[in-house]
């Protein structure tokens, strides 16, 4: 039975930018203890979304909470994990160096730098200056710093762009490991084999939420094999619909 | 505001400067060696009597400017001031992190230059060297501080060395270096007024000359102060944490 309350709850959130809608009319929840994972092509408004959630995306309309308050209150900044698409760490700054710099902005204990590196497996790296790492290293030494401090929730942009698949494989044992220790994630992909790893989804295409559930749900619906035939299948329903 | 966090900042921006010696001798040493040359070409006239003192003012204000602008405009564009704005971090404890990095090497960078004006270029002055030194500091302080401000107007590092052309060039043309302010047509002397290179030149020049008292120079240090906090609080609210 779930009474917990959930993590994020989006109300008919609208994002205009300009002259093209990033976000239309999307109501979802995002369970408490859940990885929830935003699948869809690129520009279709995942990153839009992800920054709306973390509460540095300007919205044009709709309710988002986010651990019981308005997205983007000031008790939030200390509860969330933010990791973009492009690694923000200091290039010319050693791991261990950006570590240290954002764990006292955060006011989190000196042991996490430590810790972080550990669940990161960046200890062989922790003193080559972050410019000179690979992609995945330095992703990595991007996720090391949202893992500081006691985040409750992790929002995720395209972790595991670029990875080979060995620490690809690492990454989502990691995300487990926290999922299990009661921490919530958003975690945006679009690649579709990453979907199956998700406890929720949420299938995003032009702006608009297709379907959201569970992967084994999403599958049932459409009577499709694979999440991304599913995918396929929903858009053509969509489709359908829209000049019906 | 937290006194942790803007100096976590500013041993943070010290570190980054700290691995880069090309930075460091652009900072320290050659605002000295410009003097020197102009010290070097005049030799034989007075010329370097009446201009020297002037040049106190501006290469520091330049370099200064320069550096300043470029290491926050990276800052910007890396997605590291995003993050750190999803973190508790206040805008004022940013800004002041970086003014408090830069005004330090800005101390040393003053000590420097105008000690060898004075003990190696032979620069004579009527009011005490430490009248200079002060005056120094706080011209390249305000060098900085334009530079924090500056950035948040640049979307490249291009953009940034256009300003100098447009912004610093004129304050060179009009500060009194050339011709003194006073006998400048009128327009130009009243366009003058509101640079604050203007009040630097003639606050060093007073005290290399003596021709004014103290009076007229501690105005001077505190209208080029004013013009320092006030790009200070400007460059602050051109931080924003919700974006379009």
């Amino acid at each position: 039975m779930l009474n917990k309350s959930p993590a994020v709850q989006i109300g008919e959130l609208t994002v205009v930018r300009g002259r093209t809608t990033a976000l239309n009319d999307i109501t979802l929840d995002v369970p408490a203890g859940h990885i929830v994972g935003l699948i869809g092509p690129s520009g279709c408004g995942k990153t839009t979304l992800m920054r709306a959630i973390v509460g540095v995306q300007r919205i044009t309309s709709g309710r988002i909470t986010v651990l019981g308050e308005a997205a983007g209150h000031r008790s939030l900044r200390s509860q969330i994990g933010y990791v973009t698409q492009a690694p923000s760490v200091y290039d010319d700054l050693s791991v261990r160096d950006n570590l240290r710099y954002f764990r006292r902005v955060l006011g989190a204990p000196a042991s996490d730098v430590d810790r972080v590196i550990a669940q990161t497996g960046l200890g062989p790296q922790a003193d080559s200056l972050a410019e000179s790492l690979s992609g995945g290293q330095r992703s990595r030494a991007s996720l090391a710093v949202a893992l500081m401090g006691s985040p409750r929730l992790l929002v995720l942009d395209e972790p595991t762009v670029g990875l080979d698949p060995v620490l690809h494989n690492d990454l989502w044992d990691i995300f487990h490991r926290l999922r299990d220790a009661g921490m919530s994630i958003i975690v945006s992909s679009h690649v579709m084999d990453e979907a199956s790893r998700c406890d929720g989804l949420v299938l995003l295409r032009d702006g608009r939420m297709l379907a959201s559930g569970s992967p084994a749900a999403l599958r049932e619906r459409t009577g499709a094999a694979s999440i991304e035939e599913a995918f396929i299948d929903l858009i053509n329903e969509q489709s359908t619909g829209d000049t019906r | 505001m937290s006194p942790t966090r803007t100096l976590a900042t500013a041993g943070r921006v010290l570190n980054q400067v700290r691995r880069d010696p090309r930075t460091i001798a652009l900072l320290l040493v050659v605002p000295s060696l410009l003097i020197g040359l102009m010290a070097w070409i005049f030799v034989d006239t007075t010329t370097f009597e009446q201009v020297g003192p002037a040049m106190i003012a501006l290469f520091p204000f330049v370099v200064m400017f320069l550096v300043t602008s470029i290491t926050t405009l990276r800052e910007r564009r890396s997605g590291t001031l995003e993050r750190l704005l999803t973190m508790p971090m206040g805008k004022a404890d940013y800004i002041l992190g970086y003014a408090l990095a830069f005004g330090l090497l800005a101390i040393v960078q003053s000590a420097i230059a105008a000690g060898l004006s004075l003990w190696l270029y032979g620069l004579e002055i009527v009011e005490s060297a430490w009248l200079l030194l002060v005056v120094a500091i706080v011209d390249a302080l305000l060098g900085c501080c334009l530079g924090l401000l500056a950035s948040a107007f640049a979307r490249t590092e291009f953009q940034v060395m256009q300003f100098m052309p447009v912004f610093i060039f004129p304050q060179i043309l009009l500060g009194g270096i050339l011709v003194p302010r006073d006998q400048l047509p009128e327009v130009l002397r009243a366009i003058s007024d509101w640079m604050p290179l203007s009040y630097a030149v003639d606050a060093i020049n007073a005290v290399s000359t003596g021709a004014e008292d103290a009076g007229y120079i501690w105005l001077r240090i505190l209208i080029i102060a004013a013009f320092t906090v006030g790009s200070i609080v400007l460059g602050s609210l051109t931080l924003r944490r919700r974006t379009a």
